[in-house]
């Protein structure tokens, strides 16, 4: 496949995706609010993947669907290969929707059952049916569907069959599949292996790692295992409660972390070697993001919380290069 | 441990379910057995029979045409061959269960303190009031906090940690014998799934339970289990000591498994070392090994019925691989791991 002959537009060390100081606010009953995500900034450069960690309810999903207008954001802006598509109108967004796509966790709630896979990897290219001004032909449409089977590795008489028919990791390299039939430039995959078996699993987070190698794609990866996000990411981005705590190359938010829930996250993670030392863990659970702690959200359950965290609510800054942090006490000590 | 009768000794466990004049096989001849205060971890991928195996014992499976054979004897006596009315009265007082979605296995429509109050007024005869004040103390004990109103609360009131902890406290009213775990923290975060499993821990030491741990996450059961039974498309592939089976698996399966999990320290692979493919459906399970047509190290012996025989390293840990039987045993996990990654 001939690589992303549109990519003209910006250079390789322009971001993909920008985003800027991004709000999502729910208005629930009895007048509460419910800020899903609150006040996220960051970047993704071309060709970079970045993992977004945390636990549920930390709006990192919210977050990713904000990213491809799948939601609309409450203030902020979303600029994507330079474009800002905060307000863009629907009929102008539908064609930079074609190099933007989404994979989802569900890998049979995405597939339409009635419909054959042959069919359901042709609607994204008879939707967006031009290519420089002309329909795709049939035979056009032929052709990419082959090249996509064999991008997935799956047979090409996977086509004429429907989703029931296959496991759980085909149906995700058929979800891939439908996501590449544009040759997008972006690809939001939101927790794309958690619901596979951890051997099919593997196979699928190498898929990711070569597709995106193969055709020069970016991604945001968003997950909650550290283990895969570390195997895939080349920055990783810690959210807690709607703010992203700690942001940099993966090596230094896991391996040099020092906000004091990413080294808790890191460290409850069950390792499959006997032996290995127990940390105690943290204490209690995320709180609401309707009733978010003041100050400091994540001091309620901080082991090194100290009394200006719990008013003074700290920004992420950078603490060395490629690394930044938002903390008052981060821990330098820690390996 | 002392090696009098084990809590419960399973052998050769089947289950099979009937469906259009077929009987599948779902679970094919399980043997294992539980210490007391023992911790043992049923492991496998989905489909692989780990919650049929403890809904059997349980004698849970309620399904028209289902079989089930083989002897399951705790405390001496065969929980298969007994009457649902003997079976009640064990369910809850020796025997109890938690299960991977609490919001599930409690009704909606009472509070937490009154399902656990119904258990204990059961089986232990307790009045209300002191089933109530037992309760209080069970959530306390757990880790609930406020746990004099948390009781009053329905189950949607509560998150999931909490829900998982009062599921815990229900299971442990009756300081059973043998807990059955199945996925208790699978659908928790992490941060919790760790207070969960350090409570877990603690059991044995404060309520002399044994439990049987059923789990897909490798890294769970390292962390948590005396013994492990690896089972692969219904049949167990290998058990033995944790410490053994982790350290030195010797079933292809258990060590690709092992490998395949992303690391969260050391050099990144470039690529995982993934399993081709996926486990067989029931019906198509190969009459030889399993697991051969996934298999790297499979050959011509592998393939023909019966499948491969339990092998004895030692007597702490068994294989149904014709490896090391065939005197080329897999390597240690460790150095075979290095090479991989280099």
């Amino acid at each position: 496949m001939p690589p992303n002959s549109t990519s003209l537009q910006t250079t390789r060390d322009e971001p993909v995706l920008t985003v800027k100081d991004v709000y999502k606010t729910y208005t629930l009953n009895k007048g509460q609010t419910l800020k899903a995500v609150d006040g996220i900034s960051f970047s993704v450069m071309s060709g970079e993947v970045l993992g977004l960690v945390g636990e549920s309810g930390c709006g990192k999903s919210t977050l990713g669907r904000c990213l491809l207008r799948l939601h609309d954001v409450t203030s902020g802006q979303i600029i994507f290969e330079g474009q800002d598509i905060t307000h863009l109108p629907e009929r102008t967004l539908r064609p930079l929707r074609q190099r933007m796509q989404m994979v989802f966790q569900d890998s049979y709630a995405s597939l339409n059952p009635r419909r054959r896979i042959g069919d359901l990897l042709a609607e994204p290219l008879k939707v967006h049916g031009t290519v420089n001004g002309e329909r795709r032909s049939a035979s056009a449409i032929t052709q990419r569907l082959a090249e996509l089977m064999e991008l997935v590795s799956l047979p090409r008489a996977a086509l004429a069959r429907y989703p029931h028919e296959f496991s759980g990791g085909q149906r995700q390299r058929i979800n891939i599949a439908r996501a590449l039939a544009l040759s997008p430039r972006l690809i939001v995959a939101d927790e794309p292996v958690s619901a596979l078996d951890v051997s099919v699993q593997a196979q699928i987070v190498n898929l990711f790692a070569d597709l995106q190698k193969q055709l020069g794609l970016t991604y945001v990866f968003i997950a909650h295992d550290l283990a895969v996000v570390r195997q895939i990411s080349t920055r990783v981005a810690v959210m807690y409660l709607g703010a992203i705590v700690e942001l940099g190359e993966t090596d230094n938010v896991l391996h040099h972390s020092v906000h004091p829930y990413t080294i808790a996250l890191t460290q409850a993670v069950p390792r499959p070697v006997v032996g290995t030392p127990q940390h105690a863990p943290l204490r209690g659970e995320i709180p609401s993001p309707v009733h978010k702690p003041s100050g400091c959200r994540f001091h309620t359950r901080c082991p090194a919380a100290q009394a200006r965290c719990a008013h003074d609510a700290p920004q992420l800054r950078p603490i060395a290069p490629n690394h930044e942090v938002a903390c008052h006490y981060p821990v330098l000590s820690h390996n | 441990m002392p090696v009098n009768a084990p809590l419960l000794e399973v052998q050769n466990l089947c289950v099979s379910f009937a469906t259009r004049g077929q009987m599948i096989p779902i679970v094919e001849n399980i043997s294992f057995s539980i210490g007391e205060q023992e911790i043992l971890g049923l492991v496998g991928e989905s489909g692989s029979g780990k919650s049929v195996t403890a809904m059997a014992l349980m004698g849970l499976i309620d399904a028209p045409g289902v079989r089930i054979t083989g002897m399951a004897l705790f405390k001496g006596q065969d929980l298969l061959a007994m009457s649902g009315k003997q079976l009640r009265t064990l369910r809850g007082q020796e025997i109890a269960m938690i299960f991977q979605d609490p919001m599930t296995a409690f009704t909606p429509v009472y509070t937490i303190g009154w399902q656990i109050d119904e258990q204990l007024r059961v089986h232990q005869k307790l009045s209300r009031r002191q089933a109530r004040a037992r309760t209080v103390e069970l959530l306390g004990e757990m880790g609930v906090p406020d746990p004099l109103n948390t009781a009053n609360r329905y189950p949607h009131q509560l998150s999931g940690g909490l829900r998982q902890r009062a599921m815990i406290a229900m299971a442990l009213s009756c300081n059973p014998s043998l807990l059955i775990a199945d996925e208790p923290t699978t659908a928790l975060d992490v941060t919790v799934q760790a207070q969960i499993l350090d409570l877990m821990r603690n059991l044995r030491k404060t309520y002399g339970s044994s439990v049987l741990l059923i789990t897909h996450d490798m890294g769970v059961v390292a962390e948590t289990c005396d013994k492990t039974l690896v089972l692969y498309s219904g049949r167990v592939a290998e058990t033995g000591t944790t410490q053994a089976l982790f350290a030195h698996p010797q079933h292809p399966y258990t060590a690709a498994l092992l490998a395949s999990i992303p690391p969260m320290s050391g050099p990144r692979p470039e690529r995982l070392p993934a399993i081709p493919g996926s486990p067989p459906q029931p019906l198509e399970r190969p009459a030889g090994c399993a697991f051969a047509p996934r298999c790297t190290y499979s050959h011509a012996t592998c393939l023909p019925a019966p499948p491969p025989a339990f092998h004895a390293i030692n007597s702490h840990h068994k294989v149904a691989c014709l490896l090391p039987m065939e005197g080329t045993p897999l390597p240690p996990r460790f150095s075979a791991n290095t090479t991989a990654t280099v």
